[in-house]
This record gives structure tokens, sequence and C-alpha cells, in this order.
């Protein structure tokens, strides 16, 4: 993978400038590289990570298995397309196994998600079941784990 | 009566306090410091090799394991060493499993040698070695490597220096400098060995660390695999060196010596440990793939900044550590790490730590995190801009 990728990956908030400095190109070809990921759709965009606890704004997420029957024409995409627009929905993925789409809702309250369950996810044509699972507490997330290791010790120089 | 000195060894009374150690007591003194002094990676074990502990514990595995270490691991660790050393050795009677390549390194020396035999080594080099060679009654004689020749070792001077001598001592890639050997260098250097009849120590315990092509062993050319005890452990390329897990690998009547003196000394490695091992070389592939590109960024951005600070690091295609040229600051190697701890609080490790060869000189570690490395580098560029400016003659002579 391209460093610059593999940096960003872990480190999505720096500057073009220290982009540069820590791969050796000049700041504008790091711009025009990132120009260039962004149109291929390479990089998807980038977000910060936040423990919804500390920030106050955590509200009720919810992870949903929902089956759906498949169409003639297109198989699953077309009805998980329609279900992934849905701004509440945070992820949609098709899945191998017992159902077919694993989604995930965010919404301020229990009852707003309850509430978009019953009354647009239920009711999409093609949407057979749903099965709603709320979540109570997060330990790890895209990569980054919630609890603290504690600080191993190590010296501070070593042979 | 006797004082306490007088019951001393005179071999050991002869050797002077590690200079790593003395160093480390500086730093230790004073907080706050970003440390490139560290030999190994600053993260801790993958968590799968940790988890396989809990694992091994849970289940009461906590008695003596078979002095050679369980065949379970011996298993893995022929297979491993047949896929990256290109070497296949037979787990029940050619591996040895030790407490680290330290303790490896110590039980071949003893089982070869008779005292006052000649080791010959690549200086600058890992501090233990001449050390060890005195531990076992042996003479060292330190070969020089020098920055010119990016502190390869070169066969001739091995050729010159190997009259009377029993063994070779080899460490590439090198701890400190990330010299690495290959191609036509190394089928050199084996020719001589050949010639010479010079029994091989090969610790390469960097070798996963590897960055421009594929490793490459003393013990793949011709006739080599009978004069060579090869050494390797999971210290650097699994992050697990507080596991103290490293291995020997030989022709049988060579580990059965230095088993004997193993099994009497220590017994066996620890069983724990040994169960995190099994489960590290399982999942090697991704492991060191992932750490060995993860230096290779640091190693890049840390070298270019050292090089616009006006220092001069070596390029190391191996190991993770620049050994860096600071003789144009006008300082010892020593001088420049106490001043540069001083004023800037990065600690780095004094040339002279890895022998004579190492004066001016400095070690820095990149397997401390990205984000410390910058500010260490920024601190480093600040220091020597300060130096120049105080001595504008030295300026003048870049």
């Amino acid at each position: 993978m391209d460093p610059l990728l593999q940096i960003l990956k872990e480190r999505g908030r720096l500057s073009s400038g220290e982009l540069a400095q820590l791969t050796g190109k000049t700041e504008k070809e790091v711009e025009k590289a990132l120009r260039q990921y962004e149109a291929d759709r390479v990089i998807l965009g980038y977000q910060a990570i936040l423990d919804s606890d500390k920030t106050g704004h955590g509200g009720v997420r919810a992870v949903i298995e929902v089956k759906i029957t498949p169409e003639r024409e297109g198989g699953f995409d077309r009805i998980a397309a329609r279900v992934a627009r849905y701004p509440e929905v945070v992820s949609c993925q098709l899945m191998s196994g017992g159902y077919d789409l694993l989604i995930v809702v965010e919404g301020p309250d229990l009852k707003r998600v309850a509430g978009f369950v019953s009354e647009k996810l239920s009711t999409i044509q093609g949407v057979i079941s749903t099965a709603t699972h709320f979540q109570l507490k997060t330990y790890k997330e895209a990569g980054v784990l919630f609890l603290q290791d504690d600080k191993a010790e190590r010296l501070s120089v070593s042979p | 009566m006797k004082k306490a000195d007088d019951f001393l060894a005179e071999h050991v009374k002869g050797i002077p306090r590690s200079g790593i150690r003395d160093f480390f007591e500086i730093v230790q003194k004073r907080g706050d410091v970003i440390s490139l002094g560290i030999g190994e990676p600053d993260v801790s074990a993958p968590w799968a090799v940790r988890e396989a502990a809990i694992y091994s514990l849970e289940h009461g595995r906590t008695g003596y394991t078979s002095n050679s270490g369980t065949l379970k691991l011996r298993n893995e660790i022929s297979a491993y060493i047949e896929k990256i050393f290109g070497q296949r050795y037979i787990p029940e009677s050619e591996i040895l499993v030790t407490v680290g390549v330290s303790e490896a390194i110590d039980l071949a020396l003893r089982a070869v040698l008779n005292p006052g035999e000649t080791v010959l080594y690549h200086e600058p080099c890992y501090v233990s070695y001449a050390p060890s060679i005195t531990l076992a009654h042996g003479r060292g004689k330190a070969i020089r490597t020098k920055a010119e020749d990016g502190f390869r070792l070169d066969a001739k001077a091995v050729a010159e220096a190997a009259e009377g001598a029993k063994v070779l001592l080899l460490n590439f890639p090198t701890n400190p400098t990330g010299a690495v050997l290959r191609g036509r260098e190394l089928d050199a250097l084996a020719k001589v060995c050949v010639e010479k009849n010079l029994l091989v120590i090969s610790d390469e315990i960097y070798a996963e660390l590897s960055y421009e092509g594929a490793h490459e062993s003393i013990v793949t050319r011709p006739g080599m695999r009978e004069r060579t005890i090869l050494l390797h452990g999971l210290s650097k390329a699994f992050a697990m060196t507080g596991f103290r897990i490293g291995y020997a690998c030989a022709p049988a009547p060579l580990i059965e010596a230095m088993m004997k003196i193993h099994q009497y000394a220590i017994l066996c490695a620890s069983t724990l440990s040994q169960e995190a091992a099994v489960e590290a070389l399982r999942g090697a592939e991704g492991t060191t793939h992932e750490a060995r590109e993860s230096y290779r960024i640091r190693r890049d951005f840390l070298r270019r900044k050292l090089e616009e600070a006006g220092l001069k690091p070596t390029n190391p295609a191996g190991a993770f550590y620049l050994f860096v040229d600071v003789r144009s600051t006008g300082l010892t190697s020593r001088e420049f790490a106490l001043q540069l701890l001083e004023e800037e609080k990065v600690a780095v490790v004094p040339g002279e730590a890895f022998g004579p060869g190492g004066e001016g000189f400095v070690r820095c570690s990149y397997s401390t995190a990205l984000d410390r490395i910058e500010v260490a580098a920024e601190r480093i560029s600040r220091f020597v801009k300060k130096l120049r400016q105080g001595q504008p003659q030295l300026a003048a002579a870049r």
C-alpha cells in the first residue's frame, strides 16, 4: 500500500504539510495524490472516532438483522441501497448466514430508533423480517479500543 | 580476611561495565524524555500471542517442558526457518529453544571454545558479544567495519584476521548499524569461512526486518550448513522481548553439546512463553509484514530529517536503527548524546557503547511511534542548529 494511505489510515488528521514531511514528497505532490485518491473514491472520507459517552450526545444505537427477498434482476442490491440511503443508517452490509443485511442505526432515543424500524425499514417492499439489538456499551470501534491498556513499563535505553 | 572483591574471578573482573547501562541510569534520572534509545519494539506483543499465553495459564500448563523446548514449538520453528531462511532443520535433533538469543550465544560459545581460542567478530556490534566471548574463556578479535562500506563485513578482512581463529560471530542485519550482507558479499564470506575452516555463529535476530529484498542467511551458502550455528528468536519481529524466546539451529552434535550446558544451567525456557511463541509463528506472515512496512516509513522519515539537519545517518537495509555520524558537530558521541539529553530531552545511545569503532556515531532507534519520532527529529534538528551557530568554524567546515 502507498505509505501515504498507510499513514492516513492511522492518523487521518495530518495536514498535507505533515504528510509531505513523513513521506518525503512535496506538499503539492501530496495534495495532488490526495485529490486523485478522493476522485477515484479510494479515500471515501475522513472522520473522528468519538466516545459518545463522553461527548454527551450519544443517543441510541441498534444493530438490526434484516431478511429481504432477492429480486430477479439485481439480487439484493436495490433493496440494500434503498435501506442504506436513510441517514439513520450508519452502516449496511450484505451478510452470509441466517439473515441478509446487517445494518447499524443511530437515533437520539429509543423511541425514534424503534419508530424507524417499524415505520420505515419494515415497510420497505421486499423486507421480510427484522431483529433489532440495542447496543449497551462500546469496547472497540473502527479498530480503536475504548479501554486503555496500562502503560507498559519499558526501559528508556536498552541494548 | 578476604574482601568481597577478592573472591571474584579475574576474567569477570576484567569486563567493563556496559556503556548502555551507564547511559540508561543517566536517562532514568530525567523525566519526560523521548527515547530513541530503545532496542526493542515500542508496542506490546500481538494480542493473539498474549491471549495464547493466558490460555496456557488457564489450562494449567505450568510445568517444565522438554529441555529442548516443546516439540510443538520446535516443529513450528522448523517450518518457519525453512520458509524464511530456506534451510531445513530436524525438530527432534537440530533445534534447541533457549531463553532469548542471548542465552543461545552463550551456549554456542561455551560449547565450542577451549580456553584461549579465538573468536572473530565484526565491530561496532551488539554489546554482549565481546563479554560473552570472555566469559566463555575465549579470546575476542574484533574486525572493524567502516561507515564508508556501510558497515558491511568484507570477506578479505576476515581472511586476513582468520589465522588461528576458530569461530566467526556474525550479526546481519546488524545492531547498531542496520548493515545487511547479501548476494556476492555473502558468497565471498562463506568461501573464506570454508577455506579457513571457521565455525560460524550467526545471530540473525533481525532477519524479518530487511527492507531491500528478502533476508539472506549465510547458512544457505555451499559448505555452510555443517559449520553454522544459526540463532534466531521472536523478540524483534513479534515484539516479544519480555517472553524471552530464542532458538539455535545447527547440526545435531553441536545442538547436543549446547544442550548439555542448557539442561544444567536453565533446564528449559518458560512454558508459558513457548506456548505464546507457537501462536506467534502460526500467525507470522501478517505480523512481520505489517511491522516491516511500518518501520520502513519511520526509517525513511527519520533519516531524511537527520540529513536535513546536516548529520550523516547510515542507510540501513535492516533492523530498526540508524547509526548516525555526528563527527561534523565537533563532539564525541558521548558528549553529543549527553548534551542532546540535557538540552532537548531526547535519548540516543552513544556509539562507543558498541565498541571503539562506534565512536563518532550515535544509535537512533526508530522502533518508537511515528508521532514521537517526529518530535524527536524536530528537537535534534534544533540542537544541531544551535551547536553550529555556537561554532561557526564547524558550520563553515560542513
